[in-house]
């Protein structure tokens, strides 16, 4: 698999959180407050993100580390390193 | 946008939901003695010597013989007490932060609300609205209001615009608590269309700067923390619940200060509360659950709770659950499911030696459900069934009856179940012999009864047919007494535990120009029970294409908020109707995957 950046990562990201919630204007998003408590999604909505995310980036993201993604910079800081290590 | 990992779900899968008719695949879940013995001891022994007098008589009644209220019980005659200095709810906030109060904090609190509601001018019977988060002064309004004998209507956070007014109006509300988030979002919009909000008061940071709003802290700030609760008649109204109907408005659910009653008894013997126990009901108290076990029931009983203003995170709820020592746990099947998604191993990683109990309600509590709590947590999960109409607990597994899993479990004491069908004559009987299919009716005056649908006494009577009240849930009850959750009899869904009417999301999608017709159902769902799915036709000129389908999706998110906008939209050319032109959801919801093949004479019920 070959590693993405971060500006890759960040459109995905974008791509997927409004083909879930298309309201949403991500860029009024502060990327360090958790996006829960920014906008209106539920944990389903969070939770397909995620799966979406994972689906795309043909990465597995474990329950353990969805308290990473809580936040726009965390999620892209977490897929960007995680793109990276996978073999 | 479906699951991807449906398949993968250790949790439920469509084949384990009851409802199929089939004999029950799991073994029933034998109890053993524990070393706290539970209140209710063998069932037909407190079914026996149960009495609706005997129980209120465990209430006190305002002194002075000034009648019952609901917020005496809960906290004023606890604070007067033995129990003033016992913790009454401890709040733990998103960021960490506890606040506790002990029961004559929380009187001093809810105290100064009812003097802030008096020297506003609002008055008996007002309704008094309250939109937020899990946040204390929730629960403080909520008392309050009670004190001030106006009438409490909670409003779910995560409610977009349309409800909101909807509810408002149709309850002629005159005060709402709410945040300044939220009001900015979602009220500043709509005051021109409330004229009958007299009072806007928002709690939090910059609460001062908006206008037309009242500053909640400043307002409790100068207020008394003295208040005495004036006469009050078991049969004054206290509680406005909003619910779903199929067709027409959201319904307004009366509840009175009778309620109390149930609320206190039902925590007893279905929640087996004990003097030293912990409780936590993660349940919102925007919803009915969040009200009667969020706050009534376990206050009544004079016991701590948990209130946790996080989302669903399930590593944290396992460090509240340890950290707190939380003895009894109320919670609901999708947040059970959930915490499956993620392993019980995750659980197994926390130590829960004070847990005794584990509740759950929503929506029937599949198998695999009940019995992965004992992987998690060494307990298995007791389901309980009851309704918004209902006030409180109706039918529930105990802590010291067998569970059968998949089982909503047998009637409280002091409640009488039937399964009933109609007949020709339009009379409905009870229907004697077991594991027949009919619907759920239960013997009408309880005291958490419902005493109306405000402003519609049509709809009201609907529900009732005699003696019985008509619940709209299918089900059958077996040879030992056990009732199993069928289905709904008309086209209501439930996802996340919620009832959601389609009418309010299809009146939404009709708004968009481009939609001709539209037509709602719940798709069923391993991890939410079902979804809500809309089937969208369009006028002339416009293109079913994916562009529309987001602008839609979008559109209804944001009218709706996210808990009831769809997940999912698809277009068809024409939606299936009736002669006489209703939308046939049943068949829109028969073409699903997972659907059970539909009845599609769906039978009069009062929804």
């Amino acid at each position: 698999m070959n590693a993405i950046n971060r500006e890759q990562v960040r459109a995905l990201v974008v791509e997927v959180v409004t083909g879930i919630a298309p309201e949403i204007d991500l860029a009024k998003i502060a990327p360090d407050r958790p996006l829960r408590a920014q906008i209106d999604i539920d944990s389903f909505d969070f939770l397909n993100v995620i799966i979406c995310l994972s689906e795309r980036l043909k990465m597995e993201i474990p329950e353990a580390d969805y308290g990473e993604l809580a936040t726009l910079d965390g999620m892209l800081d977490y897929l960007a390193k995680k793109s990276a290590g996978a073999g | 946008m479906a699951l991807a990992t449906t398949d993968t779900l250790s949790g439920a899968t469509r084949a384990d939901r009851v409802g199929d008719g089939a004999a029950p695949t799991a073994a029933p879940i034998k109890k053993a003695a524990g070393h706290i013995a539970p209140n209710l001891k063998d069932y037909a022994d407190a079914c026996a010597t149960f009495s609706w007098e005997r129980a209120r008589r465990e209430l006190d009644g305002l002194p002075g013989g000034a009648g019952l209220n609901i917020a005496h019980e809960a906290v004023d005659r606890h604070a007067a007490g033995a129990r003033a200095d016992h913790l009454a709810l401890r709040w733990l906030g998103k960021d960490g932060s506890v606040r506790d109060f002990t029961y004559r904090e929380l009187a001093a609190a809810t105290s100064r609300f009812a003097n802030v509601l008096a020297t506003l001018g609002v008055h008996r019977g007002e309704r008094v609205f309250v939109l937020a988060g899990r946040i204390p002064e929730f629960y403080i309004a909520v008392l309050g209001a009670l004190k001030q004998r106006c009438v409490v209507s909670p409003l779910f956070s995560a409610f977009g615009p349309e409800p909101i007014l909807a509810r408002l109006t149709n309850g002629a509300g005159s005060v709402l608590v709410t945040t300044p988030a939220l009001y900015r979002k979602k009220i500043a919009g709509l005051r021109e269309h409330l004229p009958q909000l007299k009072h806007v008061l928002l709690v939090g940071d910059e609460a001062d700067t908006v206008a037309g709003t009242l500053d909640f802290a400043a307002l409790m700030r100068a207020a008394s923390s003295l208040f005495r609760i004036g006469p009050t008649s078991a049969e004054d109204p206290a509680l406005l619940h909003f619910t779903s109907g199929t067709t027409g408005k959201p319904k307004g659910a009366i509840h009175v200060h009778q309620a109390v009653v149930a609320h206190h008894v039902t925590g007893k013997l279905a929640l087996d509360f004990h003097p030293a126990d912990v409780f936590w009901c993660t349940a919102d108290p925007g919803w009915v659950t969040g009200i009667s076990y969020g706050i009534i029931s376990p206050l009544t009983n004079g016991i701590t709770s948990i209130v946790d203003e996080g989302d669903f995170d399930a590593e944290r709820w396992y460090r509240v659950l340890e950290e707190q020592k939380v003895s009894v746990w109320y919670t609901a099947p999708t947040a059970v499911r959930m915490m499956m998604k993620g392993g019980a191993e995750l659980a197994r990683r926390h130590r829960f030696p004070a847990l005794r109990f584990i509740g759950s309600v929503g929506e029937p509590l599949n198998p695999q459900a009940v019995e992965w709590g004992r992987q998690a947590f060494g307990l298995p999960i007791h389901d309980n069934w009851w309704q918004t109409e209902t006030g409180g607990i109706m039918v529930a597994n105990y802590a010291a009856m067998d569970i059968k899993p998949g089982s909503i479990g047998k009637p409280l004491p002091g409640i009488e179940c039937a399964v009933v069908r109609r007949r020709e004559d339009g009379a409905v009987e009870s229907i004697e012999e077991p594991d027949i299919e009919g619907e759920l009716a239960l013997r009408r005056g309880w005291p958490s009864m419902f005493r109306g649908y405000l402003n519609d006494d049509e709809r009201y009577r609907k529900c009732f047919a005699g003696q019985w009240y008509l619940t709209g849930d299918l089900a059958k009850r077996d040879s030992d007494g056990y009732y199993w959750f069928i289905g709904r009899s008309d086209d209501m869904i439930k996802s996340s535990g919620h009832l959601i009417g389609p009418f309010e999301v299809e009146s939404v999608l009709m708004e968009h120009p481009a939609v001709a017709e539209a037509g709602v159902i719940g798709k069923p769902d391993p991890l939410q029970f079902e979804t809500v799915k809309a089937f969208v036709s369009l006028k002339a000129g416009f293109e079913p294409n994916e562009t529309l389908r987001r602008d839609l999706l979008g559109f209804a998110r944001k009218r709706l908020g996210a808990a009831i906008a769809p997940k999912e939209i698809e277009f068809l050319a024409d939606l299936p109707r009736t002669r006489n032109g209703k939308i046939m959801r049943r068949l829109l919801k028969a073409r699903e995957p997972g659907s059970p093949a539909g009845d599609t004479s769906a039978p009069e019920s009062c929804v």
